[in-house]
This record gives C-alpha cells, structure tokens and sequence, in this order.
C-alpha cells in the first residue's frame, strides 16, 4: 500500500499516544473460509430451492396470461370521464392496473427466480482474479514511438505550411454548418416591446371575450382580461404569442388604497387598474389574487407584488414591478385601454432597459 | 497468415461446441468468452445502483420506442374528437392530442406513457445514488477520474432528456415548464434575447418547439446517452471493479463471482425485478395525469405546480433568490440590462453544486498529493472531510429541491410560504456548513468505535465476580477477519506546503498545505499490533478507557 499508509501518529499534531511508535500492521488474513449453505450440502433443500424458482417462473407465465387477459377480455370504449356514464372509466383503470400487474408479476417472476436460482443453486465461492497494470509501461513508449514515427511520416512537423493551412480549414468547415443555425429564429428582439393592446382597445373577460362595464367591476373583484383585438388572430398568425404577452389582470381597489405615481393619475378608472399577468419573474401566469392584502403570488415561484403600491415586487425572485395597463371609459362606458403597455412585459432581459427608453421617447 | 486455415480445425464434439466453433472462426468468439466468460465482480449492495440506472434506460428505450409509433410532435391547431368527453371540441395541439389518444384510445398507451415516466424518475434517481456511492466510497480516484466525468455528463444529460420529454405532450404543466425556460434563456446577459428567439423559432411559444424538442428527446439525447454509457462501461471493464477493503481483498486482485453463470443471472435477474418494480408503480400510482391539465393556454396555470424531482433544484434555486432584497438585483449596467436574480440561481448555486461535482477528483488530488492507483474503497467513515463534502452538498443540493416545493410545504403544513423561503434560505447558505461539521465528527467518531472494538472486543453481555469482588463484563477479542476489516485503511496526514524547486512556496501551494491541514489535522489511525499487545497487557485498564492509548485527543 501507499507511503501514508502506516499508521504513523507522531507526525501528526492531532493525535496524542503515549503508545510505543510501531511501523507494523496487522497482516492479512486471505479470504475467509467459505461455509457452505444448507443447499449445497442437503439435497432435499437444494430440491426446495429448485421449486421455489420453478414456482416463480410460473407466477412469471401465470403474469403473462393476466396481461393478455386484460388486453383482450376487457372490453373498453366508449367516452371517458362522461358524467352520464362513469362506468367506462372504472373500465379502463381496470385494464391498465390489471395489464400493468400482470407485466410487472411476469417480470418479477422472472427476475426473483433467476437471482434465487443463483443465490441457492449457483457456487458462491468468491474467486479471485489479478488486476494487471491498465498499460505497460513498455508498451507506453512503444506507443510514443508510434505516434512519432507516423507525425514523422505524414510530413506534418517538417511541413508547417501544410499543417497550419489544414487547421484554418478544419476549422472553418465546420463553421458552416453553425452558420445554418443562424435561421432557427428571428434576431430582433424589438418584437418584445409590443403587445395587442392599444388606444381604444376594449378590455374583454378571458375566455368568455364580454366586454366589462367600469360599473360592473365592484370593490375587491378581480378580472382576467383580454384584448378585443386578439379574438381576430389565428393560430396561424400569432394568437398564441399575443396572448401570452397581453394578458393582464384587472382589480378594483378602494381609491384612496392606491399609491399612484407622477405620471399615472390617470390610469386608473376610480380605483379599477389593470396589470400584465405575465411575471416580470421567469413569465409565468400570475393567478392568486389575495383580496385582503392586495398581493398579487405568482404560483410558479412565489414572487409577490403589492396591488396598491402600482405591483412592486414585495417579496420573492421577481426583478421588477409588474407593467401597468393604463385604461379608460369609452362613450358606451366599457373599459378600453389608453395605449399599449409603457414599457416591455414578462421576464427581464438584455435589452430591456433600452427597450424602456425608447419606449419613453415613444410615448 | 493463409496457413492457419489449411490447419487441421478443431472438431466439436457438442452442439454447443459447434455453434461456438462457428461464432470462433467467424468473429473470435473464444477469446470475448475466454476474457470475459469467467471475469470477477466485486458484489455488494451498493454496486446495484449503477444497473438500476442502466436498466432504468434501457426500459426507457423500450418504452419510448413504443411511445413515438403513435405520438405525433405537430403544434398545429386541432379540434379533439378522442373518447375523453371534458375535452371534446376543445382546440389544442395535436401533440396534446395525440398525447391524450395515447392515454385513451390506445389500449395500454397509459401504461407505456407511465412505465416511461417512472422509468425516468427511477433512472435519475438511481444514477444520483449511484454517484453518491462513487464519491462517498472514493472510487472516482485515479484511475478512475474520467470515468466519473462520463457519470457527470450523465447526470447533465438526463436532465436534458426528462425536460425535453416532458415537455412534449403540450398540456399547461409542460407549456408553463417552457415559459420559466424562455424567462431563463432571456436572462443570459447579452446573448439571452437571442437565444430565446432561436430557441423557440422567434416569440414563445411558436410553432416551432416540440417538433424540435421530439428530435433532441429521441434521437440526439439518447444517442449522447447511449454513447456515454458505452464509454463508461467500456472503462469499468477496463479498469476493473473496485472493491471494499477486507480480508483476501488487495490493491491488485478481484475478489468476487465470476460472470458465468453467478454475476450474469444476478444482474440479469435484476433487470427483470426493475422491470417488474416500475411496472408495479406505473400500474397502480398515476402520475402527470395529461388530461387534467387542459392544452397549453398562455393564461392559467395551476397554484402547485412541481417539476420532474430531478429538476427541482434549478426551479428550487429560482424560488430562493430574493428579487430586489437587499438591492434590485436586475438593473442596467454597461448598456444592457442584467437579470441577476434569475442568471444567478443558475450560474452560482445550481451551477456551484455541479462544477464542485465534476472537478472534485481532482481537487481531492491536489490537496491529498495522492496521485496513486486505487482499487480498494474508503468506507466512508475512514475519509472523514470527503464524507462530511459530500453531505454538505446533500444538504446544498437538498435545500434547493425542498424549496421546489415550498409552496406545497407552506400549504400542508399550514406555515407562511415567506418563512418557508426564509428558512430555506438559512439552509442553503449554513446548512452545509452545519451538516459538515456533524459529519465530519460524527466519521472520526465511528472510527474511535472501531478502534475501541478492534483493541477491547465486544462486550459479550457476561458479567463475572472476580475473586476479589470485582464485577467486570467480559470483552470478547475480534476475529482476525472482522479486525482486519477494522484496521485495513488509509490514515493520509497533513502534508504541509512544500518548496518548489527554487526554494519558495508559492501561494498556491501555501493555501494547499492550509487545505491539507483542515483536511487531516484531525484523524484517527487505525490501530497497530503494537497497540493491540499492550491494550492486552493494561487489561481492562483500557477497557475502562483510561490509559490513553485508546484516546485520541486534540
């Protein structure tokens, strides 16, 4: 063994003996005795053995037979989860525990037989075998020999030129392929600043798409809200990204809860405001509303923002306050947004703090 | 080399003899069988791990492959017209449609879509165990260090495998789980926008994604996995198992069962009972029940919400960070904005946890200058500042999954979700310290036990008046097999900074030598002969533990 291998204790401050320094060690006493199992000096249990494993490869077969049992014998169909028909439900769990109990029993039965075959039946005489060098240190130097002599024939040491033009394009070949990847997606994230939102936009209840009376919006009720514009997308040309980035929530607070800033006197409609939904966090929707404190908990992460103090983050991960929706009366007394969003929704990112300048300017 | 086939061929005598000539001249079969028909392996339960992972992936393999013949990656919009009645007409992607067809309308497509989940589960969690016993025992040492990079890797790529997979079926768990990646991507100071946009084929969440994400799910990421595995297995072979220290068992043998027929039917008998235990838990306990959750909808989501247990410490570490506590920690610097409170989570406590992981090897080596070959295991007690390392990063690593669900936490026990943070916080940061030092404590102190049995006995239960009066309990000596086990470490010592060859030490190297010092300064040597022979002699002095030879103070 190794050089610290020697129980020396002197040497080390830590360790207090009074004993008399031995460089000895104990030796080591080989393997110990093997003791043989019942099985292998009675045969009556060694025949035991053998049933049990027979046993359990016929519970293994017997498995094999439930799965078809349930595959076959167990007739589905129909419509699941139907209030007027809970039967076909029953039905289907049915099968699938019954198929999925007859692989696992055929599984099981094999695999515990075989490990008992070999626990009972098999020699359990450990063996010993040498472990030799991973590499000879002979063979070590033959090899370098080889590699020199192969960089001597290829020229590639005595050839600079040679070497050095085959590494630029090694190099570069491969670069092509990487430019490919250059169209996986657009580069401009100036697509970020916008929503659907905009002057004259109605606020609509998400899903049902009604527009809100400012009236019907009483003290402590909370809205999830579209844009009335998002209804004329498709799949095809954007509904899903727009929604993602428009929704919002809208709540009623008690006036004289809110603290409004300079500039956003007028982005309430007599205590109604409207948020993005989208956590200013990692994105995720933001669904509790907690109407005694006002806060806003994203689910995902626990980020919390206060509903009166324009959804300043409180507590959690989030880096910044929620975006505020300013909104408006229209003639029929439906509430409308003002203008798109000051400044981008969601996540932070790189170059969000341009996109807020130059959405300043803008506005 | 044409005269060996004029050579008169050995004639088999057996079928089986036969059908082995055959496979020998064809693809030199006597020698595969001649290296490994009879090579030993080391048993012992801790070793399971490593093939529970193993078949874990083969099973997903198998389940897989089942999975895509009828799953379909589109996130085109379709009406569903499936047997699931809550659902009917609704519009969604056809990879959640084809999803819910699976776990409806295919018989046993449930069953494979939850064998192949809890397979992954399994093969995460066997593969996490496997790597603790690789670090608590010492077996990523020399030769060995490559081999544990091959398990890191791994481990790094069955997360991309779980994520990607999923993430496929497009429900509002998996769609949510790509939103908190799109808002990690951004947060990579000034690539991240880019890489969002490449990533989902411009805004989330496109059209783009699951086709993409279905080609790394079962093409490129298993055939990442599966080279890996093929390497690692090719260096186990190579290197030979390790072994735990014993009697007969040495630096340069192998002590175990040959693979013919004793290891092969255990291993292969045990590839059946993981079978058998996932198809148990697929049958009987549902998980990431699809259809509950609706299609993918930008706008809910639902309160307790966890990810895949192997990824909860990444979402665990974006939980725990404080947002603008004590300072905003996103701002503008340096003409862009930079997203700290998301970025840092990532890159300094997950990403801590992991490069401590893959470079320890060879930290260990620095501090230790021990560049030799081991074969023998440390018990973990017998290497007390690794063990202690270890659970300190149990417990890092720990906290951070526990804050994965601290929302769940706060609700079932009724505590304020803020104070679940607040202490989950504390954890992080002091818990592995805390479990450090107990661990650390705790090894020197298991080994003072085993000095105390190798040099006094086992208290055998007999009590005896000695003729003068004395009761004492009579001490019954260790076998020579069970103290040899007892005495065979490794006690390695301070090694102390060193001069370089011109006569300084270099800074370096001085804080080597204060690492060596926190590492070793207290120790516990295993007992000599010599000390065996006098505790004999001071009798029962020392079972008493007064004389000092059984003492180890500071």
């Amino acid at each position: 063994m190794g050089n610290h291998s020697d129980g020396v204790q002197a040497k080390s401050s830590a360790v207090v003996t009074s004993q008399e320094e031995s460089k000895e060690k104990f030796p080591d006493p080989g393997l110990p005795h093997h003791a043989p199992r019942l099985t292998d000096v009675d045969a009556k249990h060694a025949k035991t053995a053998e049933r049990q494993v027979v046993l359990l490869f016929v519970i293994s077969i017997l498995g094999a037979l439930l799965f078809w049992f349930a595959y076959f014998g167990i007739k589905i169909g129909g419509n699941y989860y139907d209030v007027l028909n809970p039967e076909a439900n029953n039905t289907l769990r049915l099968q699938n525990l019954l198929m999925g109990l007859g692989i696992a029993f055929s599984m099981f039965g094999i695999g515990i037989g075989i490990v008992h075959w070999a626990r009972t039946l098999m020699p359990d005489h450990e063996m010993e075998e040498s472990r030799h060098a991973i590499s000879a240190e002979a063979d070590r130097a033959d090899a370098q020999e080889i590699v020199e002599t192969i960089l001597d024939e290829s020229g590639i040491k005595r050839r600079p030129l040679l070497r050095n033009t085959l590494i630029g394009s090694v190099i570069l070949a491969p670069l092509t392929f990487v430019t490919l990847l250059r169209d996986l997606g657009p580069n401009d994230p100036s697509v970020l600043k916008y929503t659907l939102w905009d002057e004259g936009v109605r606020l609509v209840r998400d899903p049902s798409g009604t527009p809100i009376k400012a009236a019907d919006v009483t003290i402590g009720s909370a809205y999830h809200v579209l844009p009335e514009n998002l209804n004329s997308l498709t799949h095809e040309n954007g509904y899903i990204e727009e929604k993602a980035k428009a929704v919002v929530l809208l709540m009623r607070l008690d006036p004289n809860d809110l603290k409004v800033s300079a500039g956003r006197e007028n982005w309430n409609v007599d205590g109604i405001v409207a948020y993005s939904k989208v956590c200013t966090h990692v994105g995720c929707p933001i669904a509790l509303y907690e109407q005694r404190t006002h806060h806003l908990l994203c689910p995902c992460h626990q980020s919390t923002f206060d509903a009166t103090d324009e959804c300043k983050v409180v507590f959690g991960p989030a880096g910044h306050a929620l975006p505020q929706l300013p909104i408006a009366v229209d003639s029929e007394g439906y509430l409308v947004a003002q203008s798109d969003f000051h400044e981008p929704v969601g996540p932070g990112y790189w170059e969000r703090g341009k996109h807020v300048e130059e959405m300043k300017s803008e506005a | 080399m044409s005269h060996t086939s004029v050579q008169k061929d050995y004639q088999a005598k057996t079928n089986t003899g036969k059908i082995a000539n055959y496979l020998d001249q064809r693809v030199g079969m006597s020698g595969i069988i001649k290296e490994f028909g009879r090579k030993i392996f080391p048993d012992h339960w801790s070793f399971m791990f490593g093939e529970v992972a193993l078949y874990s992936l083969v099973i997903l393999i198998l389940s897989g492959t089942f999975l895509t013949l009828w799953f379909n990656p589109s996130m085109a919009p379709t009406a569903y017209d499936g047997s699931y009645v809550p659902m009917k007409g609704t519009e969604m992607s056809v990879a959640y449609a084809s999803a819910l067809d699976i776990s409806f309308d295919i018989r046993g497509g449930l069953l494979l879509r939850q064998i192949h989940h809890w397979a992954a589960l399994l093969f995460m969690l066997a593969l996490t165990i496997h790597m603790l016993r690789v670090f608590f025992t010492g077996a990523f040492r020399r030769p060995r260090e490559l081999n544990w990079l091959v398990g890191c890797a791994l481990l790094i790529v069955g997360i991309l495998a779980g994520f990607t997979g999923y993430s496929l079926p497009d429900d509002v768990l998996s769609g949510n789980g790509l939103r908190i990646i799109d808002g990690i991507f951004k947060a990579i100071p000034l690539v991240g926008t880019y890489l969002s946009l490449f990533f989902f084929g411009g805004e989330f969440p496109g059209t783009l994604l699951i086709s993409r994400l279905y080609a790394m799910h079962i093409m490129v990421i298993p055939a990442i996995l599966l080279l890996l595995v093929a390497v690692h297995m090719f260096m186990v072979v190579l290197h030979k198992h390790t072994q735990y220290p014993g009697p007969g068992r040495r630096e340069d043998n192998v002590v175990g069962f040959p693979v013919g027929p004793v290891y092969a039917a255990k291993a292969g008998g045990f590839f059946f009972i993981v079978f058998g235990i996932i198809a148990f838990l697929a049958s009987t306990f549902t998980i990431n029940a699809i259809w509950n959750y609706g299609p993918y909808d930008p706008s809910p989501v639902q309160a307790g919400t966890q990810p895949d247990w192997y990824v909860g410490f990444g979402d665990g570490a974006l939980r725990l960070w404080p947002g603008v506590w004590p300072f905003h920690w996103e701002f503008n610097f340096l003409g862009g904005t930079w997203v700290l409170s998301v970025f840092l989570p990532f890159a300094l406590m997950a990403g801590s946890v992991m490069m401590a992981m893959i470079f320890w090897p060879w930290i260990e080596r620095w501090v230790t200058k021990d560049n030799r070959e081991h074969h023998l295991l440390d018990r973990p007690r017998n290497a007390p500042f690794r063990t202690g390392v270890g659970v300190a990063g149990i417990i890092g690593y720990g906290s951070l999954m526990v804050a994965a669900s601290s929302d769940l936490i706060a609700t079932h026990f009724h505590v304020s979700l803020n104070d679940v943070a607040y202490v989950l916080r504390f954890m992080f940061v002091f818990g592995p310290l805390i479990g450090f030092l107990i661990t650390y404590r705790f090894c020197l102190a298991l080994q003072r036990k085993d000095r105390e049995l190798v040099l006094h006995g086992i208290e055998s239960g007999q009590v005896v008046q000695l003729p003068h009066g004395e009761f004492i309990e009579v001490h019954k000596p260790l076998d020579e097999y069970r103290r040899y086990k007892l005495v065979a470490f490794e006690s390695p010592e301070v090694i102390p900074a060193q001069p370089n060859k011109k006569g300084k030490i270099s800074l370096l190297e001085k804080t080597r030598g204060g690492l060596s010092k926190i590492w070793f300064q207290d120790r516990v040597a295993p007992v000599t002969p010599a000390e065996l022979e006098a505790a004999h002699h001071a009798h029962h002095d020392a079972v008493e533990g007064t004389d000092s030879s059984a003492q180890i103070e500071k």
